[in-house]
């Protein structure tokens, strides 16, 4: 933006002069005017209309108690809390799929990857047509035929699936057992933490005296040994509480929705599709020397995967694979077509029954917004710490 | 471009090379095909064997019958075209054709020539007076009763095309030195980029009718356009970046020596340049808004898919749920498919191109 030489000695009125001369100022100043103009115009419009429909607005309706029961939660929450707490049901369930989602979708991800480098022709083209076919059907389909397969393939509760002994397949949702804490819990778990912690201490002990320490047999029997004998002792440390049929539904044990199945479902299987593509690209990209030079050190395969590959492909799966995550987090919102009770299927429901149209939808993009940068931070930390250092 | 001196193996060649690259590979292939095969059984016989191809209402379809393609067949019209006027329906199948046919042209720089620009118009002309009519002796049909696939058709090709022209100042902004511009396309394409697409939907149709005066809000149609315009813009803007970034500074510098202002050396050289270097990125975008417009189902709109829930909710038939989204997904899985192979033959044809150029 120079425009020819400006002195100090110029007076400050000459200056203003030819900073409004130029055509940048001018230019941005134009805009800036456009875009206050049609901020201005919209909000009276918008004041004039909301005056007409003596709709209130503002978010004291947040306080207020919302009228409307939502499917599960994970903290307390029934018909007659207030909004607010409806909202924060909401952003828990949200994190709940998608923190799970992120977890299985990696898990097909890998395998689907695998599956399409694999020695065998077939088992890679048929991991190759996964990915085309899954990746190119919209996820609010796959969404919908998850949930209507849910609620209408499976049978009644009377005559439950039951694969194994305390697991049932029903159309009202899944019904596990559930583990229950005994009061030997406690005990147990500390004598398995005493147990790590002693191991530890050894491995580095040992290490400090160049002593042979294998991490088996030896670390693991220190580790796990003093847990068994609390458990001889103390006795079990969990029992499971085992569904039951009483009456129209099983009582008992842990209840998974057919929502929530669905959502975890559709958006680990198509989602994974992406993650495959992405780990497939990671590890084709790193330089077979590499593996080879490896090998030729006398590291055995899994030294070669651990020390050599793994890292590489890491650096180069981590940012693809971080926007992957993202993504996972703002399609949860389709959750809202099958009823799962995350954040925009709460604002949903508030919105029909407060009509505080305009407030819900920012509170949406609100939360989104802090989700998406809370995330990206996370991964923007773990990227620094994987790449590599340059020289 | 291919004067390799290796022979060219059939594909069938190829395939058994693979088959027995290995012992191990040989019996990894045995297992996988006969695992296949056992999948395979079960629904070929439901897909093919056991179905059901005729009949009018569920009855025709017994349960522990296979699948019931009469309930696809006697819905087709219903699922294709949504509630547009039965009788009419010829001309949302015409006008969605012209549409397709234009933008297949469009795509391929071969055609990019001087009678194009008129061949859209009258393209467009003809489209909304096929969808709209009231002239002609057509009947009118408004735009709320426009469905099925025609509709998915119709807000992917207009909400790509819209979002790219908006992409371009919003990626050009991002680059600027002008700090107000650059400010504005941060903010603008972070926020959208941080939401998901069915939020920025509720807030075209929640918001535009409350800061529009009226008589100038647009109908459900024309804001979940402007909603999903404004979505791809900030996801093409992004990408056009990347295209922007990766264009030599030499390039630049070349059009100032050569005395090119600002924008004839965008649109002349630079953006051209931009738009290769991402096309297949962009053809990436192109099938996440045809899945993308998949979400107007939760704003009560009857695209493909929600005409194929439309079709679901007849009492006459009951229960063939599975048919209805294997149709629709296999409709959807077809169209991702050709974009993209489109997108990879474009992209091969500007390599080629570029080629000849260079030899000459």
């Amino acid at each position: 933006m120079k425009s020819g030489p400006t002195y100090q000695d110029v007076p400050g009125g000459v200056r203003l002069a030819r900073l409004f001369a130029q055509r940048e100022f001018q230019s941005q100043a134009l805009f800036v005017i456009i875009v206050v103009v049609l901020v201005w115009g919209a909000i009276q419009v918008a004041s004039e209309n909301l005056a007409e429909s003596s709709g209130k607005s503002g978010f004291a309706f947040l306080w207020q108690k919302a009228a409307f029961e939502l499917g599960e939660s994970l903290i307390p929450y029934s018909a007659g809390d207030t909004y607010f707490m409806a909202f924060v049901v909401g952003v828990l369930n949200t994190l709940k799929v998608a923190a799970l989602g992120i977890v299985l979708s990696t898990f097909v991800g890998l395998i689907i990857a695998l599956g399409q480098l694999s020695k065998s022709v077939v088992i890679a083209r048929l991991c190759r047509g996964y990915v085309e076919v899954v990746r190119n059907v919209p996820l609010l389909l796959q969404l919908l035929f998850w949930h209507t397969f849910l609620l209408r393939g499976l049978p009644t509760v009377r005559q439950a699936l039951s694969p194994v002994e305390g697991v049932y397949f029903t159309n009202r949702g899944l019904y596990l057992l559930s583990p229950v804490a005994e009061p030997s819990f406690w005990v147990v778990m500390l004598a398995l933490l005493g147990g790590i912690a002693l191991a530890v201490g050894l491995r580095i002990w040992h290490r400090k005296t160049n002593a042979e320490f294998t991490l088996w047999p030896w670390g693991l029997s220190i580790a796990i040994l003093p847990a068994i004998a609390a458990i001889y002792f103390a006795g079990a440390p969990i029992s499971w509480d085992i569904p039951h049929l009483s009456g129209f539904n099983f009582k008992g044990g842990l209840t998974i929705t057919p929502e929530f199945t669905a959502m975890l479902l559709g958006l680990s299987l198509y989602t994974g599709a992406f993650n495959a593509e992405i780990i497939r690209a990671g590890i084709l990209g790193v330089p077979k020397g590499q593996v080879e030079a490896g090998f030729s050190l006398g590291l055995h395969p899994g030294q070669v995967m651990r020390k050599i590959v793994l890292p590489q492909a890491l650096r180069i799966i981590i940012p693809p694979i971080s926007n992957s995550y993202l993504n996972l987090t703002k399609e949860s919102s389709l959750g809202v077509a099958i009823g799962y009770p995350e954040v925009v299927r709460v604002a949903n429901i508030t919105l029909a029954e407060t009509s505080q149209s305009l407030e819900c939808v920012s509170i949406i993009m609100l939360i989104y917004l802090i989700l998406s940068l809370i995330t990206s931070m996370i991964l923007n930390l773990m990227n620094a710490r994987t790449s590599r250092e340059e020289r | 471009m291919s004067n390799t001196i290796i022979p060219r193996l059939s594909w069938w060649q190829r395939l058994t090379a693979e088959f027995t690259r290995s012992p191990v590979s040989v019996m990894l292939n045995i297992t996988a095909m006969l695992v296949l095969v056992l999948i395979a059984i079960p629904i070929v016989q439901w897909a093919l064997i056991d179905a059901v191809w005729t009949g009018d209402s569920g009855d025709s379809c017994p349960p522990g019958s296979g699948a019931c393609w009469a309930f696809i067949g006697s819905k087709l019209r219903l699922i294709l075209f949504g509630r547009f006027p039965y009788d009419d329906q010829w001309r949302s199948l015409v006008g969605t054709v012209i549409l397709v046919a234009l933008v297949v042209i469009s795509l391929n720089p071969i055609f990019w020539r001087k009678w194009l620009l008129p061949a859209w118009v009258a393209g467009l002309l003809s489209y909304g007076i096929l969808m709209w009519g009231g002239v002609f002796g057509l009947s009118y049909v408004e735009s709320s009763l426009w469905g099925g696939l025609p509709l998915t058709i119709l807000l992917t090709v207009f909400g790509v095309a819209f979002g790219l022209v908006i992409s371009v100042p919003l990626a050009l902004g991002r680059q600027s030195k002008l700090p107000v511009f650059r400010l504005f396309s941060i903010v603008f394409v972070e926020a959208v980029r941080g939401v998901p697409l069915i939020s920025v939907l509720f807030m075209a149709s929640v918001l535009l009718p409350l800061i529009l005066p009226d008589g100038f809000t647009p109908d459900g149609l024309g804001r979940v356009l402007i909603g999903l315009t404004l979505f791809l813009a900030a996801y093409m803007a992004e990408v056009l970046r990347g295209g922007l970034q990766a264009i030599p500074k030499g390039q630049y510098e070349a059009c100032r020596s050569l005395g090119i202002a600002y924008w004839p050396m965008m649109l002349k050289v630079i953006l051209p340049q931009a738009f290769e270097t991402v096309l297949p990125a962009m053809v990436n975008l192109f099938i996440g808004a045809l899945k993308g417009t998949s979400l107007v189902v939760i704003v009560a709109m009857m695209d493909l898919l929600g005409a194929a829930q439309a079709a679901l909710a007849d009492p006459k038939w009951i229960g063939f749920y599975v048919e209805t989204y294997v149709f629709a997904g296999i409709i959807y899985a077809l169209m991702c498919g050709s974009i993209s192979w489109y997108g990879r033959q474009t992209e091969r044809s500007l390599r080629d191109m570029r080629e000849q150029s260079n030899d000459r």
